[in-house]
């Protein structure tokens, strides 16, 4: 999977241009939610209701030669007879010439990035015959690794969605880019005599130095013009902590690998915070357990609802956000920090206060290996509090560096779009550019954005869907996907990298880069050029020249040293010497800060109303982030951590809370704040902090398309302009309806059986690492067997987990359904136990509700040596290979699902309907070619990516040498951020697997059985602290 | 043709040697050859439609136009229709299978077994109960290929040559079930079809009408009934009648082992053959029961079918149904002993969990209603009878949904466990196939002796020659 290529050729103009308005004729439905739209599809197929089938725009447009190789396998259906839907006629077209470095049939990997947050996590893309078809995290990159997460696997779906817009519109009417250019300049003309000052640009949060570029010439142009920036999830508060404790704005880049004590401080880093990759790998290196192991990192959170980092850490107290910086004063009052006593209205209880000692004692003694990470949602006092922390335990310049932010929208992005509102408001604005982001979705509620925007003259948003802001906007452009334009982004440390595209647009649509030069009138709107020529005046500028040289020298006839240069970054995927430097301040005096209004405590206000007084917490959602995933579907399918509701967000709440009030899972509260009412379903998570409930963001959108519409419920009428991201004492008030969440895993306890199991670190190391129930040796074999267990093969493949390692994250999930061609069923199928997912996460708790240890289990197919699926096929479907694979033969299956009752693992799935959909062209094109499309009726379930195995045997066989160690990736193991997967031969016993399984701790699932997994786990070894009881599970 | 007759005595003319006694159970005092076969022919040749008929017709004939609909419905959407999952992958079709299976227990073992144990009183019940067998054969062979996920390519699941090479995989209990199934099916239909050869004659003899005369010509393979032809005849039945006994034990006893291999807790239990033959036989006799009752009572036939019948084949219900509560107890008594924790979790769970009142409803009408079979007053109480049959029948149903649901719903993993719970779609294909199975009894009661005529006669015939040794 590492043989990225170099050079991408500059694609050319997009042709279809001329016609941008043939877009608009697709209409039929890809996507299905319901039996009943499927029954629909299928009664009558598409050929009777559109005659055209969905690719008929496409071949309209005059696709060019190599939109022509991309297009021609999937939507020449079209040209065949309509009737025949399974299988379309294909016509085979060969290169004349081959491509340089192409070879058909072989995959291509570009480097790329995926933007979380605005911030580049470095990709190689998997590009087959010109289709992006799966991301890889690229390994050079400093904020990938090699891994990625869930949004950036998803991130290829979006391109091929469906629900893309397509076409310019004009108050919903398709335009043309021409018409659409000459209204625009006009209105700029008649904004130059006064410098622009009716003009205002809003974007997201940005690190493209291009785009700033770009954006300060449009300024300076237009000097009274104003670039605002908004995104409801943003480093405000970061940036604003560490100006009040430094009197700078820094972001703190925290180094995770040899912490040995930590506190994550309502900070779900592990998911939320720009660089999570990264610190999840060094976050799971300091707790990596080995035979021998004495040492491993202690993690405490603060967790302030239901967090994946809070259930990976050792010791948890749940407390409410608003009690956070008493709580964090309490514990700087313990180091012994003079002026940080804690309010007295809110002292610590005495589980609290026994949890802070014992967290005191540990950061004492491990000062200079300490840090204090704290979340987004934390006002800037506790950010400053925690810098405070980190400088007197000597943990600044060593676990916490800080550096300048990567971003060019640094400022306050509520105070920016508080400023933009007030501005429109009173009558300043005559000329909106939103580019990317929809806030008449997302702004805070209360400051009314899509009401402000009807005061605008002229509203032109970009964006990739025709969405909530574009619908009150005058005019919409089609943004391109970040695989189809050039662009460059910077990663949380500043290393900046080239957005490089891997396919033509789909559409008409446009980079943000290529809007604005369209407003500088330049005369070229090149995405490359523009990405390139910033890049060029860089380098050329001597910036570049800190990056090691090798003296490569122009040569006559030759590329430029630039463009050498260019190419080396194309394909290592950064820009080396563009991390930002770490900067020392000085801490300000403490003074400076008792003049702010203290932290979120303060905030507390008992309102009046009936009903019950809950601190409403909003967070940025696991699958749709703050809404911008929203017609994703494999995100939508993704049972979120710790809940494992699926298509829906919900009111999480304390179980002791949800007796009190009498409330039960399914239950629709109201939650009134301000005279604005949002309904959402609730549900009762264990662990979650009493006093307040907490309610993701994303959901209940009207305008994202077929699969995000009307999913769960829009919190941002609730999300306060402040960026606190709580309501304190909201009123919640219940009602007589009931919605039904659908969830994957109803139950979460192991009932007594030994299935994750668990220990301490003292425990294993006194058991010298043997936990849990040993082997009571195997059954006597009734007929002879062959002497081991590993066949005849040369290869022997297993895989083994690592539950320490594993934070729950669902990565693994969603890169096996893109690798595998691993349908979403709809939330009704979920609903009825069908979904799909090869590799699912087990949760469990156990423990006291209140505060509950969470096991995260991984559970792919074990590849069981003795296969009881296999006993029970009566045609021979699912048969044993001699490496030792555990195979499913689609074709020869006639779904008796008997295999599936017979596993024990349930890792099993059967298309119980047409769950793939054949017809659309674009789901084709994401589709892997070398894994099967499996139709209706067949079994199918996780292969350990034989298709990978497979063509690693080729080409091991092409060189007459065994397949390396390494050499065979499984898909949830290259994409897992905490290497908790690690598969291989087990004939090689250097090999990583058969390290693994010589652990101590090495065991498999259910062994009684005597299936003999293939796939083995590796105990949990937690490293709690005895002193820290809160009377919870946390710290048994 | 009507050159038979002069091998044959008529009817009329050959007496009984004696007025029979009271003491006979079997059949009423009374009966003479003649009217044996005047009866009993007269329902198909002479009786015309009546309103009872056709309404039960009518009404199980839309039941199966019904089946018919759910059927291409499933067949054209899939069997995600139904509310099978995972983990529940079996549902319906495998309850409804094996309780159609276990209902076409009876007919055979009344044929074979009790005729090989010379139990003179199945004789008025055997040919019916035959067909009911066949018919509810018919119906659970629709289950396991409407229950493929792709039912176009069951014939895979049969050993015939291909260029594949391949056959099917031995080990599985599913390939034993289709040649179970398939055998029995086969063997039943040849030992009823074989039983009805001489009555299929004389109902060419009798009929009036030309297109009688025709098919029940065709049908009765030229029977004329000479002394060379009863020689044979007898022999046959009683070599197939040896040949289909082991089948009544190998049928559920495979349908059984589908359950005994599999590994899942509630399944795996090395009691399942046996205790699904006793329950097989037990349903088999109710549903029986649940057919004579209402034509015996619509036809008259208390004749034929006296209370002593009713009480025989409650005792059976009572004997086999005393096995099935021995072998719940030792399910019960297994999972405690197996010392495994699945074992007792999923007793646990089929007493206390989710389906805990399917349970306690099962155990109601399999063990704890039947025990009334005890007192012969309520053995020879029609309608009680009647009753507890549908008692049995629903019981026995439960037993499969709670064998295939309660195991399956929470196994190994708790992370998977689901809940199942049936669709409409479920239902309808249910009651659509007892809908098709009344039909072709309502068809079989007008177009063939519901009673096997000779046998009666030679039934009487033995009687009085009993008696005249007396």
């Amino acid at each position: 999977m590492t043989t990225p290529s170099i050079h991408l050729p500059v694609l050319g103009r997009n042709e279809c241009g001329d016609h941008p308005d043939l877009g608009a004729v697709r209409a039929a439905p890809q996507f299905w939610r319901s039996l009943a739209e499927l029954e629909d599809a299928n009664w009558a197929p598409h050929w009777l209701v559109n005659e055209f089938s969905a690719a008929a725009a496409e071949w309209r447009d005059g696709p060019s030669r190599r939109r022509f190789l991309q297009l021609m396998g999937a939507s020449i259906a079209l040209a065949s007879f309509p009737g025949c839907r399974r299988q379309s006629e294909e016509k085979i077209v060969p290169y004349v010439d081959d491509p340089e470095r192409t070879a058909v049939g072989k995959p291509q990997f570009f480097a790329t990035v995926f933007r979380h947050r605005g911030f580049a996590q470095g990709l190689l893309v998997e590009s087959h015959e010109g289709r992006p078809t799966k991301i890889e995290g690229n390994p050079d990159h400093p904020s990938s690794l090699g891994a990625t997460s869930t949004l950036a696997q998803a991130h290829v779906l979006s391109l091929y969605d469906p629900d893309r817009s397509e076409a310019v519109r004009q108050l919903g009417e398709i335009r043309k880019w021409e018409s659409f250019v000459a209204a625009i300049r006009a209105a700029m003309k008649q904004e130059e005599p006064s410098g622009g000052a009716g003009i205002r640009f809003l974007t997201e949060t940005s690190t493209s130095p291009t785009l700033a570029a770009q954006m300060r010439s449009l300024l300076q142009r237009y000097p009274q013009s104003k670039w605002h920036y908004y995104q409801p999830v943003n480093s405000d508060h970061v940036l604003a902590g560490a100006e009040l404790a430094f009197g700078q704005r820094l972001r703190p880049h925290y180094h995770l690998e040899h912490v040995a004590v930590g506190l994550a401080v309502d900070d779900d880093f592990l998911f939320a915070h720009p660089d999570n990759i990264r610190l999840a790998r060094e976050f799971s290196a300091g707790r990596r357990v080995r035979r021998g192991t004495t040492r491993m990192s202690r993690w405490y959170a603060l967790d302030t609802h239901c967090t994946i980092t809070g259930a990976a850490c050792d010791e948890r107290l749940p407390a409410p956000r608003r009690h956070i910086s008493s709580l964090l004063a309490a514990l700087a009052d313990r180091l012994g920090m003079r002026g940080e006593r804690p309010e007295s209205e809110s002292a610590p209880s005495d589980a609290q206060a026994r949890w802070l000692d014992a967290l005191a004692a540990d950061l004492k003694a491990n000062r200079g290996a300490c840090v204090v990470t704290v979340g987004d949602a934390q006002p800037p006092q506790v950010h400053a509090l925690a810098h405070r922390i980190n400088e007197h335990l000597d943990s600044i310049g060593r676990t916490v560096t800080l550096i300048e932010p990567a971003e060019a929208t640094a400022g306050s992005h509520f105070n920016s779009i508080r400023d933009l509102v007030s501005d429109i408001n009173s009558g300043q604005v005559n000329l909106l550019f939103i580019l990317g982001g929809n806030p008449a979705y997302d702004a805070p509620g209360e400051l009314e954005f899509a009401k402000a925007m009807d005061h605008v003259e002229r509203v032109i948003h970009v964006g990739q869907y025709v969405d909530e802001t574009a619908r009150r906007s005058e005019w919409h452009i089609p943004l391109s996907h970040d695989l189809e334009a050039w662009s460059d982004a910077r990663a949380a440390d500043g290393t900046a990298s080239i957005v490089q595209p891997l396919i033509e647009p789909l559409y008409f649509s446009r980079s943000l880069h290529q809007m604005l030069a369209m407003l500088m009138d330049e005369p070229s709107d090149d995405g490359h050029a523009i990405v390139q020529n910033y890049w060029r005046q860089w380098w050329e500028s001597g910036k570049g020249a800190g990056e090691e040289g090798e003296g490569e020298t122009q040569t006559d006839g030759g590329p430029t040293a630039f463009t050498l240069r260019w190419r080396r970054w194309l394909h290592d995927g950064f820009i080396p010497g563009t991390a930002a430097e770490h900067v020392r301040p000085a801490l300000q005096a403490v003074e400076a800060q008792t003049s702010e209004p203290a932290g979120l405590s303060g905030m507390a206000g008992a309102r009046g109303g009936s009903g019950i007084l809950l601190d409403v917490q909003l967070a940025p959602d696991y699958s749709v982030w703050d809404g911008r995933f929203c017609n994703n579907a494999w995100l939508q399918e993704l049972p979120r951590p710790w809940t494992k509701i699926t298509w829906d967000n919900a009111l999480l709440i304390a179980p002791a809370d949800a007796e009190e009030h009498e409330l039960e899972t399914d239950d629709v509260v109201e939650i009134s704040v301000g005279g604005r009412t949002v309904a959402a379903a609730v549900a009762v998570a264990p662990g979650h902090p009493r006093g307040a409930a907490t309610l993701q963001l994303g959901y209940g959108r009207g305008a994202a398309g077929r699969v995000g519409n009307d999913v769960g419920s829009n919190a941002y009428p609730i999300f306060p302009a402040s960026g606190t991201f709580v309501q304190p004492a909201a009123v919640v008030r219940r009602t007589d309806r009931r919605h039904r969440l659908v969830v994957t895993q109803e139950h979460h306890s192991m009932e007594g059986r030994d299935l994750v199991r668990v220990a301490s670190l003292e425990e294993f190391m006194r058991l010298g690492g043997a936990i849990g129930a040993q082997p009571h040796g195997r059954s006597a074999p009734l007929y002879p067997e062959a002497p081991e267990g590993l066949g005849q093969s040369e290869n022997a493949w297993g895989m083994s987990i690592d539950l320490s390692a594993c934070i729950g994250c669902n990565a693994c999930t969603i890169a096996c359904q893109a690798e595998n061609n691993i349908p979403v069923v709809g939330r009704e199928q979920v609903d009825m136990g069908r979904e799909m997912h090869w590799i699912r996460v087990d949760g469990y708790f156990e423990g006291h509700r209140d505060n509950p240890l969470v096991h995260h289990q991984p559970v792919p197919c074990m590849h069981c040596e003795r296969a009881p699926c296999e006993v029970v096929c009566p045609v021979a479907a699912t048969v044993h290979s001699n490496d030792g694979l555990n195979e499913m033969v689609y074709n020869r299956c006639v779904g008796t699902r008997y295999c599936s009752n017979n596993c024990p693992y349930k890792v099993r799935r059967f298309n119980f309907l047409l769950y793939n959909d054949w017809d659309d062209p674009l789901a084709a094109m994401q589709h892997n070619p070398n894994v099967s499309v499996r139709n209706r009726g067949v079994m199918e379930k996780c292969t350990y990516c034989v298709q990978r195995i497979r063509s690693a045997e080729i080409e091991a066989r092409k060189d007459n040498r065994r397949i390396r160690d390494g050499e065979v990736v499984t898909a949830c193991q290259a994409v897992c951020p905490t290497q908790a997967i690690v598969f291989g031969n087990l004939r090689d016993e250097d090999s990583a697997v058969s390290q693994a399984k010589a652990q101590p701790h090495d065991y498999a699932l259910l062994e009684e059985l005597n299936t003999r997994p293939r796939t083995t786990y590796l105990a949990r070894v937690r490293n709690p602290n005895s002193d820290a009881q809160t009377g919870g599970g946390h710290g048994r | 043709m009507a050159a038979e007759s002069q091998f044959q005595p008529h009817p009329a003319q050959m007496q009984p040697a004696k007025p029979r006694r009271s003491g006979s159970r079997v059949i009423r005092p009374g009966m003479t050859y003649a009217s044996v076969t005047d009866k009993i022919s007269s329902i198909v040749l002479t009786r015309p439609v009546d309103w009872i008929w056709l309404l039960g017709f009518a009404v199980s004939f839309l039941l199966t136009m019904m089946l018919i609909g759910a059927i291409s419905y499933l067949l054209a959407v899939g069997v995600g229709v139904w509310g099978i999952d995972i983990p529940v992958a079996w549902g319906f079709a495998i309850i409804n299978f094996v309780w159609w299976i276990g209902i076409g227990h009876a007919g055979t073992l009344i044929s074979a077994i009790l005729l090989l144990l010379r139990q003179d009183w199945r004789t008025s019940i055997n040919r019916f109960a035959e067909a009911m067998t066949i018919f509810a054969v018919g119906c659970a062979a629709l289950f396991p290929l409407l229950h493929l996920g792709r039912p176009s390519r069951f014939y895979w699941l049969l050993p015939y040559p291909n260029t594949l090479g391949l056959w099917p995989q031995w080990r599985s209990p599913l390939v034993w079930d289709v040649f179970a199934v398939s055998t029995y099916g086969t063997v039943s239909l040849i030992f009823f079809y074989f039983g009805l050869v001489p009555d299929l004659a004389m109902l060419r003899d009798r009929s009036t009408s030309k297109l009688g005369q025709i098919v029940y010509g065709l049908l009765a393979l030229g029977w004329r009934g000479s002394a060379v032809h009863w020689k044979r005849y007898h022999r046959a039945y009683v070599l197939l009648a040896a040949l289909a006994t082991p089948l009544v034990i190998s049928v559920h006893s495979i349908v059984g082992l589908d359950f005994a291999v599999a590994i899942v807790p509630g399944w795996h239990n090395t009691l399942f053959p046996p205790y699904f033959v006793a329950g097989a036989i037990y349903s088999g006799f109710a549903m029986v029961l649940t057919l004579t009752i209402p034509l015996r009572w619509m036809y008259g036939l208390h004749g034929f079918i006296t209370e002593h019948h009713l009480d025989n084949m409650a005792k059976v219900m009572l004997g086999t149904g005393l096995i099935v509560a021995y072998g719940y107890a030792m399910e019960v008594f297994m999972s405690w002993y197996s010392g495994s924790e699945f074992e007792t979790y999923m007793m646990h769970n089929r007493a206390t969990g989710p389906y805990a009142p399917q349970f306690w409803l099962l155990v109601s009408c399999n063990v704890i209603a039947p025990q009334l079979l005890w007192f012969k007053r309520f053995r020879t109480n029609v309608p009680a009878l009647f009753i507890m049959s549908l008692i049995v029948n629903v019981g026995m149903w439960l037993e499969r949904y709670i064998i295939v649901v309660t195991s399956l719903h929470r196994d190994y993993l708790p992370s998977s466990w689901g809940m199942y719970s049936a669709t409409k779609h479920d239902w309808m294909l249910y009651v659509g196939t007892i809908g098709l199975f009344v039909c072709l009894v309502f068809l079989f009661i007008r177009f063939l002796p519901m009673i096997a005529t000779f046998e009666m006669r030679e039934l009487l015939h033995g009687h009085s020659q009993a008696e005249e040794e007396h």
